[in-house]
Protein backbone atom coordinates (compact mmCIF):
# COMPACT_ATOMS: atom_id res chain seq x y z
CA UNK A 1 0.00 0.00 0.00
CA UNK A 2 2.45 2.71 -1.07
CA UNK A 3 1.36 5.93 -1.73
CA UNK A 4 -2.50 5.51 -2.59
CA UNK A 5 -4.75 6.77 0.48
CA UNK A 6 -6.16 3.42 0.93
CA UNK A 7 -7.08 4.32 4.91
CA UNK A 8 -8.91 7.57 3.83
CA UNK A 9 -6.76 9.31 5.76
CA UNK A 10 -6.98 12.62 3.99
CA UNK A 11 -9.78 13.05 5.15
CA UNK A 12 -9.42 11.47 8.70
CA UNK A 13 -6.38 13.67 9.38
CA UNK A 14 -7.42 16.94 7.67
CA UNK A 15 -5.35 19.28 6.34
CA UNK A 16 -7.30 21.98 8.79
CA UNK A 17 -7.01 22.05 12.15
CA UNK A 18 -3.55 20.42 12.55
CA UNK A 19 -1.66 22.72 10.19
CA UNK A 20 -3.26 25.87 12.00
CA UNK A 21 -2.88 24.98 15.20
CA UNK A 22 0.76 24.16 14.59
CA UNK A 23 1.37 26.97 12.77
CA UNK A 24 0.10 29.08 15.58
CA UNK A 25 2.53 27.16 17.85
CA UNK A 26 5.22 27.52 15.81
CA UNK A 27 4.89 31.19 15.84
CA UNK A 28 4.96 31.21 19.57
CA UNK A 29 8.02 29.17 19.85
CA UNK A 30 9.51 31.52 16.82
CA UNK A 31 9.22 34.40 19.27
CA UNK A 32 10.40 32.11 22.17
CA UNK A 33 13.51 31.62 20.58
CA UNK A 34 14.06 34.85 19.18
CA UNK A 35 13.55 35.77 23.18
CA UNK A 36 16.40 32.99 24.00
CA UNK A 37 18.51 34.46 21.53
CA UNK A 38 17.65 37.71 21.83
CA UNK A 39 18.53 37.92 25.80
CA UNK A 40 21.49 36.18 25.24
CA UNK A 41 22.99 39.04 22.62
CA UNK A 42 21.24 41.99 25.05
CA UNK A 43 23.45 40.06 27.97
CA UNK A 44 26.26 39.96 26.17
CA UNK A 45 26.61 43.25 24.75
CA UNK A 46 24.87 45.16 28.42
CA UNK A 47 27.76 43.63 30.40
CA UNK A 48 30.02 44.51 28.27
CA UNK A 49 28.83 48.15 28.37
CA UNK A 50 28.15 47.86 32.38
CA UNK A 51 31.42 46.33 33.13
CA UNK A 52 33.09 48.87 30.78
CA UNK A 53 32.30 51.67 33.05
CA UNK A 54 34.97 52.58 35.75
CA UNK A 55 33.99 54.95 38.56
CA UNK A 56 36.66 56.56 40.65
CA UNK A 57 35.64 58.12 44.10
CA UNK A 58 38.55 60.18 45.26
CA UNK A 59 37.65 60.92 49.55
CA UNK A 60 39.37 64.36 50.54
CA UNK A 61 40.38 65.08 47.03
CA UNK A 62 41.92 68.40 48.14
CA UNK A 63 44.37 66.82 51.05
CA UNK A 64 47.97 66.51 50.08
CA UNK A 65 48.77 63.20 48.21
CA UNK A 66 50.99 59.97 49.43
CA UNK A 67 54.49 62.05 48.54
CA UNK A 68 52.62 65.57 49.97
CA UNK A 69 53.74 67.46 47.08
CA UNK A 70 50.53 67.43 44.99
CA UNK A 71 46.42 67.37 46.25
CA UNK A 72 45.58 63.86 45.84
CA UNK A 73 42.57 64.73 43.18
CA UNK A 74 45.32 66.29 40.73
CA UNK A 75 47.51 62.73 41.79
CA UNK A 76 44.95 60.34 41.06
CA UNK A 77 43.81 62.49 37.12
CA UNK A 78 47.67 62.39 36.24
CA UNK A 79 48.36 58.79 37.25
CA UNK A 80 44.77 57.45 35.85
CA UNK A 81 46.14 59.67 32.46
CA UNK A 82 49.40 57.18 32.40
CA UNK A 83 48.00 53.92 33.10
CA UNK A 84 47.34 52.11 30.22
CA UNK A 85 43.55 50.22 29.75
CA UNK A 86 42.11 53.62 31.00
CA UNK A 87 40.61 55.68 28.54
CA UNK A 88 39.06 59.22 28.36
CA UNK A 89 39.14 60.19 32.22
CA UNK A 90 36.64 62.53 33.20
CA UNK A 91 36.32 64.65 36.93
CA UNK A 92 32.37 64.36 37.52
CA UNK A 93 31.05 68.37 37.45
CA UNK A 94 29.35 69.59 40.41
CA UNK A 95 26.19 69.87 38.73
CA UNK A 96 26.46 66.06 37.56
CA UNK A 97 27.33 65.18 41.28
CA UNK A 98 24.43 66.98 43.26
CA UNK A 99 22.31 65.10 40.39
CA UNK A 100 23.91 61.58 41.76
CA UNK A 101 23.64 62.90 45.33
CA UNK A 102 19.89 64.37 45.09
CA UNK A 103 17.99 61.61 46.19
CA UNK A 104 19.95 60.94 49.53
CA UNK A 105 21.39 64.56 50.24
CA UNK A 106 18.69 66.79 48.42
CA UNK A 107 19.35 68.79 45.84
CA UNK A 108 22.76 70.97 46.78
CA UNK A 109 24.32 68.48 48.49
CA UNK A 110 27.84 69.95 47.18
CA UNK A 111 27.12 73.82 49.25
CA UNK A 112 26.01 71.33 52.43
CA UNK A 113 29.95 71.92 53.42
CA UNK A 114 30.35 68.20 53.36
CA UNK A 115 33.27 66.53 53.06
CA UNK A 116 32.46 64.80 49.49
CA UNK A 117 34.91 62.59 47.43
CA UNK A 118 35.29 63.87 43.97
CA UNK A 119 34.48 61.15 41.31
CA UNK A 120 35.94 60.42 38.36
CA UNK A 121 34.58 58.52 35.29
CA UNK A 122 35.96 56.69 32.72
CA UNK A 123 35.76 53.78 30.24
CA UNK A 124 38.36 50.75 31.49
CA UNK A 125 39.84 49.19 27.92
CA UNK A 126 42.02 46.87 29.28
CA UNK A 127 42.32 42.90 29.03
CA UNK A 128 42.31 42.24 32.54
CA UNK A 129 40.01 43.04 35.27
CA UNK A 130 40.33 46.57 37.00
CA UNK A 131 41.03 45.28 40.14
CA UNK A 132 45.20 46.15 40.33
CA UNK A 133 43.87 49.79 39.43
CA UNK A 134 42.09 50.33 43.07
CA UNK A 135 45.16 49.05 44.66
CA UNK A 136 47.75 51.37 42.62
CA UNK A 137 45.20 54.11 43.13
CA UNK A 138 45.10 53.68 46.80
CA UNK A 139 48.94 54.09 47.60
CA UNK A 140 48.30 57.62 45.75
CA UNK A 141 45.27 58.47 47.67
CA UNK A 142 44.79 56.22 49.85
CA UNK A 143 40.59 55.73 50.34
CA UNK A 144 40.17 55.84 46.67
CA UNK A 145 37.91 53.26 45.27
CA UNK A 146 37.04 51.90 42.46
CA UNK A 147 33.78 50.61 40.77
CA UNK A 148 34.05 48.87 37.69
CA UNK A 149 30.31 48.29 37.57
CA UNK A 150 30.30 44.46 38.57
CA UNK A 151 27.65 44.77 40.42
CA UNK A 152 25.35 46.50 37.54
CA UNK A 153 26.68 43.61 35.29
CA UNK A 154 25.75 40.98 37.87
CA UNK A 155 22.20 41.91 37.85
CA UNK A 156 22.36 42.40 33.76
CA UNK A 157 23.50 39.00 33.98
CA UNK A 158 21.13 38.03 36.75
CA UNK A 159 18.04 39.56 34.75
CA UNK A 160 19.07 38.29 30.90
CA UNK A 161 19.49 34.82 32.50
CA UNK A 162 16.00 34.46 33.43
CA UNK A 163 14.41 35.75 30.45
CA UNK A 164 16.76 33.01 28.66
CA UNK A 165 15.12 30.35 31.13
CA UNK A 166 11.30 32.02 30.73
CA UNK A 167 12.22 31.81 26.61
CA UNK A 168 13.69 27.99 27.10
CA UNK A 169 10.58 27.62 29.20
CA UNK A 170 7.81 28.77 26.98
CA UNK A 171 10.04 26.74 23.92
CA UNK A 172 8.98 23.60 26.07
CA UNK A 173 5.71 23.98 26.70
CA UNK A 174 4.93 25.17 23.14
CA UNK A 175 6.59 21.46 22.08
CA UNK A 176 4.59 19.89 24.41
CA UNK A 177 1.12 21.34 23.62
CA UNK A 178 2.04 21.09 19.72
CA UNK A 179 3.01 17.03 20.98
CA UNK A 180 -0.71 16.97 22.82
CA UNK A 181 -2.22 18.41 19.62
CA UNK A 182 -0.93 15.67 16.89
CA UNK A 183 -1.54 12.93 19.88
CA UNK A 184 -5.25 14.29 19.75
CA UNK A 185 -5.77 14.85 16.03
CA UNK A 186 -4.28 11.19 15.40
CA UNK A 187 -6.77 9.47 18.18
CA UNK A 188 -9.76 11.74 16.33
CA UNK A 189 -8.63 10.27 12.55
CA UNK A 190 -8.12 6.41 14.39
CA UNK A 191 -11.54 6.82 15.77
CA UNK A 192 -13.01 8.36 12.72
CA UNK A 193 -11.09 5.28 10.55
CA UNK A 194 -11.74 2.31 13.74
CA UNK A 195 -13.66 0.33 11.01
CA UNK A 196 -11.45 0.80 8.06
CA UNK A 197 -7.93 0.03 10.28
CA UNK A 198 -9.90 -2.60 12.14
CA UNK A 199 -10.54 -4.63 8.68
CA UNK A 200 -7.07 -3.79 7.26
CA UNK A 201 -5.70 -5.30 10.14
CA UNK A 202 -7.64 -8.18 9.88
CA UNK A 203 -6.30 -8.56 6.29
CA UNK A 204 -2.54 -8.43 7.78
CA UNK A 205 -1.58 -5.31 7.65
CA UNK A 206 1.59 -4.81 10.33
CA UNK A 207 1.16 -2.34 12.81
CA UNK A 208 4.53 -0.46 11.74
CA UNK A 209 2.68 -0.17 8.10
CA UNK A 210 -0.72 1.42 9.99
CA UNK A 211 1.59 3.66 11.95
CA UNK A 212 3.42 4.58 8.61
CA UNK A 213 0.66 5.85 7.02
CA UNK A 214 -0.84 8.16 10.16
CA UNK A 215 2.78 9.06 10.67
CA UNK A 216 3.67 10.74 7.33
CA UNK A 217 0.44 12.30 6.81
CA UNK A 218 0.42 13.58 10.42
CA UNK A 219 4.58 14.79 9.73
CA UNK A 220 3.62 16.63 6.06
CA UNK A 221 0.69 18.75 7.83
CA UNK A 222 2.89 19.23 10.79
CA UNK A 223 5.58 20.63 9.00
CA UNK A 224 3.73 22.45 6.80
CA UNK A 225 2.06 24.71 9.66
CA UNK A 226 5.13 25.02 10.91
CA UNK A 227 6.63 26.37 7.79
CA UNK A 228 3.70 28.72 7.59
CA UNK A 229 3.67 29.88 11.44
CA UNK A 230 7.33 30.61 11.06
CA UNK A 231 7.32 32.63 8.37
CA UNK A 232 4.24 34.47 9.68
CA UNK A 233 6.59 35.31 12.52
CA UNK A 234 9.12 37.00 10.57
CA UNK A 235 8.22 40.29 10.51
CA UNK A 236 7.16 40.12 13.99
CA UNK A 237 10.62 39.32 14.53
CA UNK A 238 12.28 41.87 12.11
CA UNK A 239 10.21 44.54 14.20
CA UNK A 240 11.46 43.38 17.61
CA UNK A 241 14.97 43.49 16.04
CA UNK A 242 14.47 46.97 14.89
CA UNK A 243 13.17 48.03 18.55
CA UNK A 244 16.12 46.32 20.35
CA UNK A 245 18.93 47.13 17.74
CA UNK A 246 19.82 50.47 19.86
CA UNK A 247 20.21 48.23 23.47
CA UNK A 248 22.07 45.55 21.52
CA UNK A 249 24.35 48.49 20.41
CA UNK A 250 24.04 47.29 17.05
CA UNK A 251 22.55 50.20 15.73
CA UNK A 252 19.56 50.87 13.74
CA UNK A 253 19.56 50.67 9.92
CA UNK A 254 18.15 53.54 8.49
CA UNK A 255 17.57 52.02 5.06
CA UNK A 256 14.70 49.52 5.79
CA UNK A 257 15.02 45.85 4.88
CA UNK A 258 14.68 45.31 8.15
CA UNK A 259 13.70 41.45 7.58
CA UNK A 260 17.33 41.28 6.37
CA UNK A 261 18.57 42.63 9.52
CA UNK A 262 17.73 39.65 11.61
CA UNK A 263 20.88 38.64 13.91
CA UNK A 264 22.02 35.57 12.40
CA UNK A 265 21.97 33.21 14.81
CA UNK A 266 18.05 33.70 14.51
CA UNK A 267 17.91 33.46 10.93
CA UNK A 268 20.28 30.25 11.66
CA UNK A 269 18.09 28.70 13.97
CA UNK A 270 14.66 29.55 12.52
CA UNK A 271 14.68 26.75 10.05
CA UNK A 272 15.04 23.98 13.11
CA UNK A 273 11.55 24.80 14.30
CA UNK A 274 9.68 23.28 11.57
CA UNK A 275 12.35 20.36 11.60
CA UNK A 276 11.57 19.66 15.46
CA UNK A 277 7.62 20.22 14.84
CA UNK A 278 8.42 17.28 11.85
CA UNK A 279 9.75 15.78 14.17
CA UNK A 280 7.40 15.67 17.30
CA UNK A 281 5.08 15.23 14.91
CA UNK A 282 6.27 11.70 13.51
CA UNK A 283 7.49 10.79 16.67
CA UNK A 284 3.69 11.32 18.45
CA UNK A 285 1.34 10.35 15.77
CA UNK A 286 3.63 6.43 16.20
CA UNK A 287 3.73 6.62 19.77
CA UNK A 288 -0.18 7.14 19.38
CA UNK A 289 -1.61 4.86 16.62
CA UNK A 290 1.03 2.32 17.65
CA UNK A 291 -0.35 2.18 21.40
CA UNK A 292 -4.20 2.23 19.80
CA UNK A 293 -3.56 -0.75 17.29
CA UNK A 294 -2.50 -2.74 20.65
CA UNK A 295 -5.70 -2.70 21.37
CA UNK A 296 -6.51 -4.85 18.15
CA UNK A 297 -5.99 -8.63 18.56
CA UNK B 1 -3.37 -27.65 8.92
CA UNK B 2 -5.93 -26.33 11.53
CA UNK B 3 -6.40 -28.03 14.50
CA UNK B 4 -7.99 -27.46 17.54
CA UNK B 5 -7.99 -28.98 21.42
CA UNK B 6 -10.04 -28.11 23.94
CA UNK B 7 -10.88 -24.77 22.91
CA UNK B 8 -12.80 -22.64 24.86
CA UNK B 9 -14.01 -18.94 24.45
CA UNK B 10 -15.45 -16.07 26.36
CA UNK B 11 -16.94 -12.66 25.44
CA UNK B 12 -15.91 -10.27 28.34
CA UNK B 13 -18.72 -7.53 27.48
CA UNK B 14 -17.66 -5.37 30.53
CA UNK B 15 -14.43 -5.89 32.31
CA UNK B 16 -15.19 -7.23 35.43
CA UNK B 17 -18.08 -9.04 34.04
CA UNK B 18 -17.67 -12.96 34.28
CA UNK B 19 -19.10 -13.34 30.85
CA UNK B 20 -20.32 -16.84 29.56
CA UNK B 21 -18.49 -19.48 27.48
CA UNK B 22 -19.52 -19.02 24.13
CA UNK B 23 -17.84 -22.11 22.66
CA UNK B 24 -16.72 -24.82 24.77
CA UNK B 25 -14.40 -27.64 24.69
CA UNK B 26 -14.30 -27.76 20.73
CA UNK B 27 -11.79 -30.18 19.45
CA UNK B 28 -11.13 -30.88 15.61
CA UNK B 29 -8.57 -31.04 12.64
CA UNK B 30 -8.63 -30.45 9.36
CA UNK B 31 -5.59 -31.32 7.24
CA UNK B 32 -3.87 -29.41 5.22
CA UNK B 33 -5.89 -29.16 1.20
CA UNK B 34 -9.41 -29.86 3.49
CA UNK B 35 -12.75 -28.89 2.93
CA UNK B 36 -15.63 -28.13 6.00
CA UNK B 37 -18.47 -27.29 6.76
CA UNK B 38 -19.13 -25.59 9.86
CA UNK B 39 -23.03 -25.85 10.60
CA UNK B 40 -25.31 -25.07 13.88
CA UNK B 41 -28.49 -22.94 14.84
CA UNK B 42 -28.30 -18.90 14.69
CA UNK B 43 -25.76 -18.37 17.74
CA UNK B 44 -24.47 -21.51 18.31
CA UNK B 45 -21.17 -20.05 17.90
CA UNK B 46 -19.94 -20.11 14.78
CA UNK B 47 -18.86 -16.92 13.69
CA UNK B 48 -16.59 -17.44 17.45
CA UNK B 49 -14.96 -20.01 15.89
CA UNK B 50 -14.07 -18.56 12.60
CA UNK B 51 -12.62 -15.90 14.55
CA UNK B 52 -10.34 -18.09 16.35
CA UNK B 53 -9.27 -19.44 12.92
CA UNK B 54 -8.24 -16.00 11.77
CA UNK B 55 -7.23 -14.94 14.83
CA UNK B 56 -10.05 -12.02 15.71
CA UNK B 57 -10.25 -13.76 18.80
CA UNK B 58 -8.09 -15.61 21.84
CA UNK B 59 -9.56 -18.56 23.03
CA UNK B 60 -9.60 -18.63 27.20
CA UNK B 61 -7.88 -21.87 27.12
CA UNK B 62 -7.33 -24.46 24.89
CA UNK B 63 -4.51 -25.38 21.81
CA UNK B 64 -5.13 -23.56 18.53
CA UNK B 65 -2.87 -24.67 15.73
CA UNK B 66 -3.20 -22.21 12.61
CA UNK B 67 -1.21 -23.91 9.19
CA UNK B 68 1.43 -25.32 11.38
CA UNK B 69 1.55 -22.92 13.72
CA UNK B 70 0.62 -22.53 17.01
CA UNK B 71 -1.85 -19.57 17.87
CA UNK B 72 -0.80 -18.35 21.44
CA UNK B 73 2.51 -16.62 21.93
CA UNK B 74 3.21 -15.28 18.71
CA UNK B 75 4.35 -12.37 17.85
CA UNK B 76 2.14 -9.22 16.79
CA UNK B 77 4.39 -9.27 13.51
CA UNK B 78 3.79 -13.03 12.87
CA UNK B 79 0.47 -12.99 13.14
CA UNK B 80 -0.14 -10.28 10.88
CA UNK B 81 2.05 -12.44 8.10
CA UNK B 82 0.08 -15.26 9.24
CA UNK B 83 -3.68 -13.48 8.47
CA UNK B 84 -1.95 -12.89 5.03
CA UNK B 85 -2.24 -16.83 4.41
CA UNK B 86 -5.65 -16.71 5.27
CA UNK B 87 -8.43 -15.17 3.71
CA UNK B 88 -11.98 -14.37 4.93
CA UNK B 89 -14.77 -13.82 3.84
CA UNK B 90 -17.37 -12.00 6.84
CA UNK B 91 -20.66 -12.13 7.35
CA UNK B 92 -21.26 -8.52 6.73
CA UNK B 93 -18.52 -8.47 4.16
CA UNK B 94 -16.32 -5.72 5.83
CA UNK B 95 -15.65 -3.83 2.74
CA UNK B 96 -13.81 -0.34 2.85
CA UNK B 97 -16.39 2.22 2.07
CA UNK B 98 -14.29 5.19 0.25
CA UNK B 99 -12.88 2.56 -1.84
CA UNK B 100 -13.52 1.11 -5.33
CA UNK B 101 -14.76 -2.56 -5.83
CA UNK B 102 -11.39 -2.99 -7.91
CA UNK B 103 -9.54 -1.55 -4.99
CA UNK B 104 -11.08 -2.99 -2.43
CA UNK B 105 -10.46 -6.21 -3.66
CA UNK B 106 -6.63 -5.20 -4.39
CA UNK B 107 -6.09 -4.43 -1.07
CA UNK B 108 -4.62 -7.83 0.19
CA UNK B 109 -1.85 -8.02 -2.55
CA UNK B 110 -1.07 -4.38 -1.67
CA UNK B 111 -0.58 -5.28 1.54
CA UNK B 112 2.13 -7.89 0.48
CA UNK B 113 3.70 -5.37 -1.60
CA UNK B 114 2.64 -7.31 -4.67
CA UNK B 115 3.72 -5.31 -7.91
CA UNK B 116 0.73 -3.52 -9.27
CA UNK B 117 0.89 -5.11 -12.94
CA UNK B 118 0.13 -8.10 -11.57
CA UNK B 119 -2.30 -6.47 -9.08
CA UNK B 120 -4.15 -5.54 -12.09
CA UNK B 121 -4.13 -8.74 -13.83
CA UNK B 122 -5.11 -10.74 -10.45
CA UNK B 123 -7.67 -8.28 -9.29
CA UNK B 124 -9.07 -8.19 -13.39
CA UNK B 125 -9.51 -12.13 -13.14
CA UNK B 126 -11.37 -12.64 -10.19
CA UNK B 127 -13.45 -10.03 -10.76
CA UNK B 128 -14.52 -11.48 -14.10
CA UNK B 129 -14.66 -14.94 -12.22
CA UNK B 130 -17.40 -13.12 -9.98
CA UNK B 131 -18.93 -11.53 -12.63
CA UNK B 132 -18.19 -8.09 -11.15
CA UNK B 133 -15.62 -7.16 -14.01
CA UNK B 134 -18.27 -4.19 -14.97
CA UNK B 135 -18.18 -2.83 -11.43
CA UNK B 136 -14.72 -1.86 -11.02
CA UNK B 137 -14.97 1.87 -10.15
CA UNK B 138 -18.04 1.38 -7.96
CA UNK B 139 -17.78 2.06 -4.41
CA UNK B 140 -19.61 -0.76 -2.20
CA UNK B 141 -22.76 1.40 -1.50
CA UNK B 142 -23.08 1.55 -4.89
CA UNK B 143 -23.74 -1.89 -5.06
CA UNK B 144 -26.21 -4.75 -4.04
CA UNK B 145 -26.28 -6.88 -1.38
CA UNK B 146 -25.09 -10.24 -3.63
CA UNK B 147 -22.42 -7.77 -5.26
CA UNK B 148 -21.03 -7.16 -2.25
CA UNK B 149 -20.42 -10.27 -1.19
CA UNK B 150 -19.24 -11.57 -3.97
CA UNK B 151 -16.55 -8.55 -3.78
CA UNK B 152 -16.03 -9.82 -0.60
CA UNK B 153 -15.07 -13.15 -1.60
CA UNK B 154 -12.65 -11.93 -4.67
CA UNK B 155 -10.73 -9.97 -2.04
CA UNK B 156 -10.56 -12.96 0.11
CA UNK B 157 -9.44 -15.47 -2.79
CA UNK B 158 -7.09 -13.09 -4.77
CA UNK B 159 -4.16 -13.43 -2.89
CA UNK B 160 -4.27 -17.44 -3.38
CA UNK B 161 -4.55 -18.18 0.22
CA UNK B 162 -3.36 -21.25 1.91
CA UNK B 163 -6.66 -21.36 4.48
CA UNK B 164 -10.09 -19.72 3.42
CA UNK B 165 -12.71 -19.17 6.16
CA UNK B 166 -15.83 -18.21 4.79
CA UNK B 167 -19.07 -16.92 7.05
CA UNK B 168 -22.13 -17.33 5.42
CA UNK B 169 -20.83 -16.90 1.61
CA UNK B 170 -23.95 -17.34 -0.20
CA UNK B 171 -26.20 -15.84 2.35
CA UNK B 172 -27.26 -12.71 0.02
CA UNK B 173 -26.48 -14.93 -3.47
CA UNK B 174 -28.88 -16.50 -5.81
CA UNK B 175 -28.56 -19.77 -6.64
CA UNK B 176 -26.96 -19.65 -9.52
CA UNK B 177 -24.34 -16.85 -8.22
CA UNK B 178 -24.12 -19.65 -5.33
CA UNK B 179 -23.23 -22.90 -7.77
CA UNK B 180 -20.37 -20.30 -9.14
CA UNK B 181 -18.93 -19.05 -5.99
CA UNK B 182 -18.74 -22.70 -5.23
CA UNK B 183 -16.76 -23.62 -8.34
CA UNK B 184 -14.74 -21.04 -7.76
CA UNK B 185 -14.43 -22.58 -4.18
CA UNK B 186 -14.12 -26.38 -4.82
CA UNK B 187 -10.83 -25.31 -7.60
CA UNK B 188 -9.01 -23.29 -5.13
CA UNK B 189 -9.66 -26.47 -2.38
CA UNK B 190 -8.54 -28.67 -5.47
CA UNK B 191 -5.29 -26.41 -5.93
CA UNK B 192 -4.51 -27.22 -1.92
CA UNK B 193 -6.53 -24.75 -0.30
CA UNK B 194 -7.91 -25.75 3.10
CA UNK B 195 -11.17 -24.60 3.40
CA UNK B 196 -14.22 -24.09 5.75
CA UNK B 197 -17.58 -23.27 5.74
CA UNK B 198 -19.93 -22.04 7.79
CA UNK B 199 -23.50 -21.92 6.78
CA UNK B 200 -26.99 -22.52 7.10
CA UNK B 201 -27.93 -23.72 3.69
CA UNK B 202 -28.15 -27.06 3.74
CA UNK B 203 -29.44 -27.77 -0.03
CA UNK B 204 -25.99 -26.32 -0.87
CA UNK B 205 -24.21 -28.26 1.81
CA UNK B 206 -26.33 -31.58 0.21
CA UNK B 207 -25.00 -30.87 -3.01
CA UNK B 208 -21.28 -30.75 -2.20
CA UNK B 209 -20.72 -32.93 0.29
CA UNK B 210 -17.70 -33.02 2.55
CA UNK B 211 -16.90 -33.59 6.35
CA UNK B 212 -19.32 -31.69 8.88
CA UNK B 213 -18.67 -29.50 11.94
CA UNK B 214 -22.23 -29.50 13.87
CA UNK B 215 -21.90 -26.78 17.00
CA UNK B 216 -24.67 -26.29 19.06
CA UNK B 217 -24.85 -24.20 21.71
CA UNK B 218 -20.79 -23.63 22.11
CA UNK B 219 -20.78 -27.60 22.15
CA UNK B 220 -19.37 -29.98 18.92
CA UNK B 221 -22.36 -32.41 18.18
CA UNK B 222 -20.74 -33.81 14.87
CA UNK B 223 -17.56 -34.25 13.79
CA UNK B 224 -17.50 -35.78 10.01
N1 LIG C 1 -18.47 -9.67 20.38
C1 LIG C 1 -19.32 -10.36 21.16
N2 LIG C 1 -19.49 -10.05 22.47
C2 LIG C 1 -20.32 -10.75 23.26
N3 LIG C 1 -21.03 -11.79 22.85
C3 LIG C 1 -20.93 -12.16 21.54
C4 LIG C 1 -20.08 -11.46 20.65
N4 LIG C 1 -20.18 -12.05 19.43
C5 LIG C 1 -21.05 -13.05 19.58
N5 LIG C 1 -21.51 -13.12 20.83
C6 LIG C 1 -22.44 -14.13 21.36
O1 LIG C 1 -21.86 -15.41 21.15
C7 LIG C 1 -22.83 -16.34 20.74
C8 LIG C 1 -22.41 -16.98 19.44
O2 LIG C 1 -22.42 -16.01 18.42
P1 LIG C 1 -21.93 -16.30 16.94
O3 LIG C 1 -21.95 -15.02 16.20
O4 LIG C 1 -20.64 -17.01 17.01
O5 LIG C 1 -23.07 -17.26 16.43
P2 LIG C 1 -23.29 -17.87 14.97
O6 LIG C 1 -23.34 -19.32 15.12
O7 LIG C 1 -22.29 -17.30 14.04
O8 LIG C 1 -24.73 -17.32 14.62
P3 LIG C 1 -25.34 -16.92 13.16
O9 LIG C 1 -25.67 -18.19 12.51
O10 LIG C 1 -26.56 -16.15 13.49
O11 LIG C 1 -24.31 -16.13 12.45
C9 LIG C 1 -24.12 -15.58 20.66
O12 LIG C 1 -24.86 -15.84 21.84
C10 LIG C 1 -23.74 -14.15 20.59
O13 LIG C 1 -24.69 -13.36 21.21
MG1 LIG D 1 -22.34 -16.04 12.44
Amino acid sequence: MAKRDDLGLREALSDRLLPMLVAAMSFLAALGLAGTLASASLARAWQNEASATLTIQVPQPNDPDATGKVMRLAAVQAALAQMPGVENPQLMSQADENKLLTPWLGGNATELGLDLPSVISARWAGASSPDALGESLDKIAPGTLVDAGAIWAARVAALTGSLQDCAAVVLLIVAAVAAAVVAVAARAGLAQRRDTITIVHGLGALDGDIAARFSSRATVLVAAGAVGGTIAALPVLAWLAWLAAPFAGTGIDAGGGALFNLPLPLLATLPILPLAAAGIGWVTSQITVRRWLRGLP
Amino acid sequence: MVRFEDVWLKYRTRPGTPGHDVLRGISFEIPDGGFRWLTGPSGAGKTSLLKLIYLAEHPARGFIEILGTRAAHISRREAALLRRRIGVVYQDFRLLPQLSAYDNVALPMRLAHRGETQINADVTEILRWVGLEDRLNARPDELSGGAQQRIAIARAVVARPKLLVADEPTGNLDDEQAQRLMLLITALNRLGTTVIIATHNMALVERYPAPRLRIEAGRMVQNG
